[in-house]
């Protein structure tokens, strides 16, 4: 068991957990962070896509000692304090979710996709891997589209 | 906050508002017949005249609705001092929209905003009875039938009690946004009045307002849980924060239904980094048999997978040992009845038709909390039937009923998957086998292989055409039988489908199961002599509703032999249903999308349109949609067309959503998912595997045309949207390649290295990038 320092949303944490073990269960099951989905915890299914130093990783395929020292930043940590991000804001605009399960993940996929490519093509959003078991992908374009014309 | 009504009336009303006790319901009772739909066979039909569809008059839904109704005046709808409105449906919220619909009816009838109303999970409470199942799209239908007049009691008794306080009449108030006002400018918000309200009289002759009044119902509401879901903060079962729960996985059986034989490094594992327990899970329990496995609890589920993938375990083989997907058809084959008309040459149309298992795969996989003492326990689960699991969980740790506390967490979807309680059977052992809170979550490459399945079906269907007629439809349908036992969602219906336990399918199961097919599965059709019939198969399988359960594939298949038929006939397939469909409201959902897509356009070569059309829990759909064929074993659909009439709609937004879902459920269903079960075991594990429809999967045009409110009864939404939208699918894909679809899903190749029968997954290691 290890020290494990990084930044959690703008918090510096200081966690005990084995060098090996995945972001994801350091969240959630150490830090009580739960806003990241387990769904597959191979890299397949992308609800627990988090940030790491601004960038899309998903939380149950990295090592906790990998993001040494580096910023997380989860769902929870997206908002400005109480102003959403406009790929929320979007999301709420256009009524995305079922169930919600995905969402976090799907708006974290969103998010990084838009820091890489300002004005996304369908093309580009075809390439999102993360799976929607209640079928949202058609509000999930639009709110991507409408999301890139809100980007500050 | 002062509680509206919330108990029988015998119970303490010092803080209650009992108004909604009888009179509403008696009033619903009376008004219940009226409420069926009626069948419209009045127009001009081809011949033969076919009966109406006893699903016309009598639905599962409508059973669902009958007998909800009488312990309606029980649900629990509040008024805080803050002025806030609280409904506690009992009902599982698990992104169907039900939530936001129900809230919506009662912002309606007592005048609030939206936002001012919160609509929590109810905990299993049995004094419902039948009226805490989620089922049979039939959630809508029963708050239709009940809350208006129940929330248009608490707007009334509300007004009451401002009048008292100001002396005047109540017919002189009225209410704004959950303030209630007099002439003489005096207003007084709910919140102030509640407490007098809950000392008032039942008020009696209330009416809910008039379609024509409507502010909030039809109009687009966001979801009432939007905010909290974007945000992160909406809390599903694993998030939870129960004290001291410890998370736990499984290993499970090398075959469905496997057996624990014994652990061979028992030591090992325990002593491994952050385990706390390892705990054999037998099969058993009451009403169902829950899957058996060897438990790890740990700190994580990090260790807990870690561990439970170093167990050594020796496995015994399960009852569908040797048996793969050829040998399960090839069974249900041999056990389909005969058909009765016999084939009459060139005029008959013909098909035999397969269906692999599917699975539910709803991203928040099985999952419970329970925490087991010595007299009492405490449940945490997303639940259909909670109530019956309540029931069942008492009875497997010898408590009382009312000592299990079974709180209904909102799940991450469902399609038909949380009607049994399997992962609240499990933790419960495993809890009463640690002495801790047990947090339990399945791996998904157990919750893909040891879940209960959508069961494996073989249908056969013969049409015979007279003069140009189609004068008979027979359809025989094979499949491994469902798994009912849930019953209606409390312990007698479901005790008389269990019993005998041990017995995978009983008198009162099969009995359940053909009283499903019956009152859901019907043809929109006038053909003639129609028959559809349903011979379950026992092999002793998981299994358990999947969304529209057997209509689906039985409607699909219908679908396919009437675009034959209008081949075979030199028809055009639109033209042909609007000939043969017997109800109007069948026919303009069909003109709808005929007009909006363009039908009948020219396609390039590889590319084609396919229509389909259905009725379903009062509600009728159409669709068309366009499909690329150019590589038929990668065919996308590239537009669909959407019409839905549920009869008065509440929310648009849900509406669209539950209909855009159920496409992306049938583009997957119909091209790319299915389960491969060898050995007794299915190979698939993961998303990588079974391949449920991704973004670049998802058509980008995309047209849902909601019909108007047309007066008719409140039709069912959840499931209604899987069928035409299967069809045409299939029938485009038809269309397309010049084939005919026989065998779902249509592109089903082993494309993948299936994980070993028995194991888990590794961990999956991926460097973050520099």
């Amino acid at each position: 068991m290890s020290t494990q320092t990084f930044n959690v949303n703008g918090q510096a944490v200081n966690v005990d957990a084995p060098d090996d073990m995945a972001l994801l269960w350091v969240l959630r099951d150490k830090l009580g962070i739960t806003g990241p989905k387990y769904g597959c915890g191979i890299n397949v299914c992308k609800a627990c896509t988090c940030h790491v130093n601004g960038k899309a990783v998903t939380a149950c395929s990295t090592r906790v000692v990998d993001v040494k020292g580096l910023n997380v930043t989860t769902i929870e940590g997206l908002a400005t304090g109480t102003k959403l991000h406009p790929v929320q804001q979007a999301w709420l605009d256009h009524d995305v979710a079922q169930c919600g399960f995905c969402q976090p993940g799907q708006i974290m996929a969103a998010v990084d996709l838009l820091r890489r490519t300002r004005n996304p093509t369908d093309e580009d959003i075809d390439a999102i891997q993360n799976v929607c078991r209640c079928g949202t992908y058609g509000r999930i374009r639009q709110a991507i589209k409408a999301a890139a014309a809100m980007m500050p | 906050m002062n509680e509206l009504p919330d108990a029988p009336p015998l119970v303490n009303r010092r803080t209650l508002l009992t108004y909604a006790v009888s009179a509403p319901v008696l009033t619903v009772a009376a008004g219940f017949a009226a409420n069926l739909a009626t069948p419209g066979t009045a127009h001009a039909l081809p011949l033969p005249l076919t009966p109406p569809d006893s699903v016309d008059y009598y639905d599962v839904g409508d059973s669902i609705v009958q007998t909800s109704l009488p312990t309606m005046p029980l649900v629990s709808l509040t008024v805080g001092t803050d002025g806030r409105v609280k409904l506690d449906l009992p009902r599982l919220e698990s992104g169907t929209g039900i939530a936001t619909a129900v809230g919506m009816m009662v912002a309606e009838e007592m005048d609030v905003a939206l936002s001012s109303v919160d609509v929590t999970a109810a905990d299993a409470r049995p004094e419902l009875v039948f009226n805490q199942i989620t089922g049979g799209s039939s959630g809508i239908r029963c708050f239709a039938a009940a809350m208006p007049l129940m929330a248009a009691a608490a707007r009334a008794r509300l007004i009451n009690a401002a009048a008292q306080q100001w002396g005047l009449s109540p017919s002189t108030l009225w209410v704004v946004a959950g303030v209630v006002f007099a002439p003489d400018g005096r207003n007084a918000a709910y919140g102030e009045l509640t407490a007098l309200a809950a000392t008032l009289p039942l008020p009696v002759n209330v009416t809910p307002k008039p379609a024509s009044q409507y502010k909030v119902i039809g109009k687009r509401a966001t979801r009432l849980d939007a905010l909290d879901i974007v945000t992160g903060r909406k809390k599903y079962t694993m998030d939870q924060a129960v004290p001291n729960a410890k998370p736990t996985m499984l290993r499970m059986p090398t075959q469905i239904r496997g057996t624990v034989v014994r652990v061979n490094n028992l030591g090992t594992v325990k002593a491994m980094p952050g385990v706390i327990d390892v705990v054999v899970v037998p099969t058993g329990g009451s009403i169902v048999p829950n899957p058996p496995g060897v438990a790890v609890m740990a700190e994580t589920f990090g260790q807990a997978w870690t561990a439970a993938n170093a167990l050594d375990v020796t496995w015994g083989d399960g009852p569908l040992k040797g048996q793969s997907n050829d040998t399960i058809q090839a069974t249900l084959k041999a056990a389909i009845l005969p058909l009765a008309v016999p084939p009459l040459g060139a005029l008959t149309v013909e098909g035999e038709f397969q269906f692999a298992a599917a699975t539910h795969a709803p991203l928040e996989v099985e999952c419970a909390i329970a925490d087991v003492r010595a007299d009492s326990a405490e449940i945490w689960a997303g639940l259909q039937t909670p109530i019956v699991c309540q029931q069942s969980i008492a009875a497997d740790l010898g408590l009382p009923q009312n000592k299990v506390k079974v709180h209904v967490v909102p799940s991450g979807g469902s399609f038909g998957r949380r009607l049994f309680w399997d992962p609240v059977q499990v933790a419960a052992q495993v809890s009463r086998l640690t002495g801790r809170p047990c947090k339990l979550m399945y791996h998904r490459a157990n919750d893909v292989r040891h879940t209960r399945l959508r069961p494996p079906q073989y249908h056969k269907v013969r049409a015979t055409l007279l003069l140009g007629q189609v004068i008979s439809f027979e359809q025989r349908i094979a499949a491994v039988r469902l798994d009912a036992r849930h019953g209606f969602g409390e312990m007698f219906s479901a005790a008389a489908g269990s019993a005998p336990a041990s017995v995978q399918q009983s008198v009162g199961n099969l009995a359940y199961e053909e009283v499903f097919f019956k009152t859901m599965v019907a043809s929109p059709y006038n053909f003639g002599v129609g028959t559809k019939v349903l011979t379950p198969v026992p092999l002793d399988m998981n299994t358990v509703s999947y969304r529209s359960v057997h209509i689906q594939p039985a409607r699909s298949v219908e679908e396919i032999i009437v675009d034959e038929i209008a081949k075979k006939l030199n028809k055009d397939p639109v033209a042909f249903r609007l000939e043969y469909l017997r109800l109007e409201r069948a026919r303009a959902v069909l003109r709808a999308v005929a007009a909006a897509a363009n039908w009948g356009k020219a396609m390039p070569a590889g590319f084609a349109q396919g229509c389909a059309v259905h009725q379903e829990s009062r509600s009728f759909t159409a669709c068309i949609v366009e499909i690329d064929c150019r590589v038929p074993t990668d065919a996308r659909v590239t537009k669909a067309t959407i019409a839905i009439d549920v009869g008065s709609p509440i929310n648009p937004s849900g509406i669209e959503a539950q209909m855009q879902g159920a496409l992306a459920e049938s583009i997957s269903l119909v091209l790319t998912a299915g389960l491969h079960i060898k050995d007794g075991l299915p190979l698939e594990g993961s998303y990588s595997q079974y391949h449920f429809a991704r973004m670049k999967h998802y058509p980008k045009d995309v047209q849902v045309i909601i019909m108007p409110a047309n007066g008719g009864a409140i039709g069912g939404l959840g499931e209604v949207g899987l069928s035409a939208s299967s069809g045409a699918i299939a029938n485009a894909y038809a269309r397309a390649t010049g084939t005919r679809p026989r065998s779902f899903p249509l592109n089903f190749p082993i494309d993948f290295t299936p994980f070993p029968p028995g194991a888990l997954p590794d961990p999956v290691v991926v460097p973050i990038a520099a």
